[in-house]
């Protein structure tokens, strides 16, 4: 399943109950807001290492440098523009927006 | 003109996903119009509003972050920020916009208008004013 989230951690508890609901090889896709969570060493950290050992954790570049993340973010975060967005909807078998 | 009032705007959300930020900037510049005392505060997400490096050129969104660097001449120099907020983002002051202003009684130096707080001062400081708005 894609999971896609567009809150911040910080103001909502969106991106944590996400976590905390998703299947083994759920894919996360931080768009909007959202892509605060992929922040390096921040006081989420936990929950985005647990989003990483459960699937592939990917944020959406514009929103990334809209707010400038990009030098920021985690490692492991893996960056799509939107066709790769689409690409990835289109791969998995079901989308769910955490809103 | 009655007194001269003393404002601060508290600025909790993040830019781009909502528009509180910058309707929340409008407000101050407005504001700034009639002469009052301005302060900003930044706590919270609202920390992510002066975060250097914002790029919105793929996003069809307006960068507004250029406005904060033209707060000081306005005659708004006092940005507080803090310290709490933005270590729990991963972020250090480091990461921020080097906001400045030229100060007119010291020969026009350009200082820091970022005052870093911690959240024992931003107690004191809320408790100091006459009127707070809250985006």
């Amino acid at each position: 399943m894609l999971h896609i989230i567009n809150k911040s951690p910080f103001e909502k508890t969106s991106f944590q109950s996400c976590v905390k609901h998703a299947a083994a090889g759920s894919t996360f896709l931080l768009i909007e807001d959202g892509v605060y969570a992929g922040i390096a060493n921040t006081e989420i950290s936990e929950h985005l290492a647990k989003a990483k050992e459960i699937g592939k954790v990917v944020a959406l570049t514009s929103d990334v440098e809209s707010r400038g993340l990009q030098e920021k973010l985690d490692g492991d975060i893996e960056q799509v523009d939107y066709a790769g967005f689409v690409s990835l909807a289109a791969e998995c078998d079901r989308v769910q927006s955490w809103l | 003109m009655s007194d001269n009032k003393k404002f601060l705007y508290v600025n909790r959300r993040a830019p781009y996903g909502t528009v509180y930020a910058l309707e929340s900037l409008e407000v101050v510049l407005i504001g700034a119009a009639f002469d009052q005392e301005v302060s900003l505060l930044f706590v919270d997400d609202g920390v992510f509003q002066i975060k250097k490096d914002q790029d919105t050129k793929n996003a069809d969104m307006k960068n507004f972050s250029a406005t904060y660097r033209a707060l000081g001449d306005y005659d708004v120099t006092k940005l507080y920020v803090s310290k709490e907020s933005l270590e729990a983002r991963g972020l250090t002051q480091d990461d921020l916009f080097p906001l400045t202003y030229e100060d007119e009684d010291d020969d026009w130096a350009e200082k820091s208008s970022i005052i870093m707080v911690s959240a024992d001062e931003i107690k004191d400081l809320m408790e100091d004013q006459d009127v707070i708005l809250s985006f």
